[in-house]
């Protein structure tokens, strides 16, 4: 375990690496996601979920079509989070616009090549800025936030229906909390009691307009969790081992909710100057830039 | 002119027996959707959503990404309006096999502009990958389920309940993309879709009488629209053409048919009767088609407009062509 969680830490730090150095490039980017959501990721893909290998290619797909449109199969960016298998587990990331950090984490994982992010936004790519179905890792339609907890309790409730042994996990953003769905979404599973969805929340307190408290008071989220019948685990987002820990509660008779307080600077305290807008950080001078370039001298160690 | 009752009630737990890959959701309006035969008999593919509809539509996107078919049932204003979004983002985008079949179109319920579905055909119409599907009888609401089942996306059918005519033969079912042809004429052609065709049916038969030469044809498949079809009924009307719907005449079966004559550079003037841009309110159905013009009077109305002369037809004449002993037994519809 402490091999391994020397692991999850190194894979965290090369997310938050792998996402400044692209922001720097890219000259603005989604960077406080990376902070705040690195650790929980990383503990989802090296130790919390039972995934089998990529299916994806190194280097991902060209945009060949939407669905329906009579131009080929469609596409899913679940393929590179392993094959599709009664006992194996699946993978939803809800908030879309974290596709960068998870790009970076399918790069650390060794389940997407470097040269993916490369496509990053660029014209005719399925690596998009805000995933959709086609794009690396993620396997349904989450862009518009809110839909993808109900989409996954549609997937578990057929796998239950079925049998099947495989966890359904959910990665989800406190501002969905402020979307009703969500609630209408928990109280479902609770109802149908699908045990085998396990949620991680990054609950960074950061939205769009500023913090979560000032935009629409989302606490105290976890006695809401239960009183809509769902579990609630609360764990410091950085905390490895608690992280890993909350994981194991899932299947005992309620939907999991992993509530992850997580800190949307953590590893570049310079954010801390943008609070309390860090939703999306563009530089505003060259001088900024070059800032946060030199971040990145003596990170490859990390 | 028989008329059955909860026709998809019954015919929904017979067809389902061979298809158990169909499951079908509920947003706790079970008996006013006609599933609740379905419910009792294979309880174990029924699931209930409660008065959340968003979620459910969601939901049923997963379930269908699973292999199930997922039959929502609501009325239909309760799934395009509630949950536009969802249907977009959490079904039709992937394509995927979920069946909407939504309940009191237009100005089939008393229950007022919350719950008539005006602009239906309006919104799922212009959603990529949607099929768009509106039964006008009994035999279409028996028929149309190996259609919608064979459709590897989603389908939204605008759905009948309660009491409805046969107007259509028995073994001359539901054909999708395919307009029937009612009466044969040259002078002015008709095309209705839902309930107005029977209000329609009852005007030709008179203007028949009249001398007129009237073409008839009755829509079911609003998307795909194939104006092929329908060019030769559209291309040989001397007077006029029009349309008839219990929509908004914004986006429904009138600029259907205005965009086949657009596209096509037939030459003639279409008439749409329907909800002029308008909401309505809660009353009973006769009531509300006179009130809105959308029905057999209206009608003899608009064809007195596109010939240019009165045809002398009075409602008695009209009250004539109806079976009355058929229409005292269809109650208007509580909710």
């Amino acid at each position: 375990m402490v091999e391994e969680k020397e692991k999850i830490k190194k894979h965290a730090q090369g997310i938050r690496r792998r996402v400044l150095e692209h922001v720097v490039r890219n000259n603005g980017g989604y960077l406080s996601q990376a902070c705040s959501a690195a650790e929980i990721l990383s503990a989802l893909y090296v130790r919390v979920m039972r995934l089998g290998p990529s299916q994806g290619n190194l280097d991902p797909p060209d945009f060949s079509g939407v669905p329906g449109s009579g131009k080929g199969e469609r596409v899913s960016g679940g393929s590179y989070n392993g094959p599709i298998q009664p006992d194996l587990d699946r993978f939803f990331l809800s908030p879309a616009h974290y596709a960068l950090v998870l790009y970076t984490a399918l790069i650390e994982f060794g389940r997407m090549g470097e040269q993916g992010l490369d496509r990053f936004n660029q014209d005719g790519s399925t690596v998009e800025m805000i995933g959709a179905e086609h794009s690396p890792g993620f396997e349904l339609m989450g862009g518009c936030l809110a839909q993808t907890l109900s989409q996954a309790g549609g997937i578990a409730l057929a796998r239950k229906i079925r049998g099947e042994t495989g966890r359904n996990w959910v990665f989800l953003s406190d501002g969905e909390f402020q979307e009703g769905q969500t609630w209408e979404a928990i109280q479902t599973l609770s109802h149908y009691a699908l045990d085998n969805v396990g949620v991680y929340v990054d609950v960074n307190g950061q939205q769009c307009d500023g913090t979560t408290r000032s935009v629409m008071n989302i606490e105290p989220l976890a006695s809401r969790i239960e009183a809509f019948g769902g579990r609630a685990i609360t764990v410091d987002g950085h905390d490895i081992d608690a992280l890993v820990e909350a994981g194991s509660a899932i299947g005992q008779g309620k939907p999991l909710f992993v509530l992850c307080y997580t800190d949307p600077c953590r590893g570049f305290p310079l954010l801390e100057k943008r609070t309390p807008k860090l939703h999306y950080l563009r530089f505003t001078s060259q001088e900024e830039k070059d800032e946060y370039k030199s971040l990145l001298i003596g990170t490859e160690e990390l | 002119m028989e008329i059955l009752s909860k026709v998809h009630a019954k015919n929904l737990v017979a067809w389902a027996d061979k298809h158990p890959e169909v499951v079908v959701l509920s947003a706790d309006l079970t008996g006013s959707t006609e599933i609740d035969l379905f419910r009792d008999r294979y309880p174990e593919r029924f699931f209930s959503f409660g008065v959340a509809e968003q979620n459910m539509i969601s939901f049923a996107g997963g379930l269908a990404r699973e292999g199930y078919v997922p039959f929502i049932h609501t009325f239909s204003v309760f799934i395009y309006r509630q949950a536009l979004s969802q249907i977009v983002n959490s079904v039709a985008y992937s394509n995927l096999p979920v069946k909407f079949f939504g309940f009191l179109p237009g100005i089939t319920t008393p229950g007022g502009a919350t719950h008539q579905a005006i602009e239906d055909l309006a919104v799922m119409r212009a959603i990529p990958n949607m099929t768009v599907l509106e039964p006008g009888d009994a035999t279409e609401v028996e028929t149309i389920l190996d259609s919608v089942i064979d459709d590897p996306g989603p389908v939204y059918v605008r759905m009948l309940r309660g009491e409805i005519p046969r107007l259509f033969s028995a073994d001359d079912p539901f054909v999708l993309g395919k307009p029937r042809v009612l009466s044969e004429g040259d002078d002015v052609t008709i095309v209705t879709s839902g309930i107005c065709t029977e209000e329609a049916m009852r005007v030709t038969s008179v203007l028949k009488e009249r001398g007129l030469s009237v073409e008839h044809l009755h829509v079911s498949t609003h998307k795909p629209f194939d104006g092929q079809e329908l060019l030769p009924s559209l291309e040989k009307a001397r007077y006029g053409i029009i349309t008839m719907e219990n929509h908004s005449i914004i986006g429904g079966l009138g600029s259907e048919i205005s965009e086949v004559v657009a596209e096509s550079g037939v030459s003639a003037k279409v008439s749409r009767l329907g909800l002029k841009d308008t909401f309505a309110h809660g009353g009973g159905r006769s009531y509300l088609s006179r009130f809105y013009e959308i029905d057999a009077l209206a009608l003899v109305g608009a064809v007195e407009k596109v010939i240019g002369k009165t045809l002398e037809i009075t409602e008695a004449d009209l009250q004539g062509a109806r079976i009355e002993a058929v229409h005292s037994l269809a109650k208007e519809e509580a909710l």
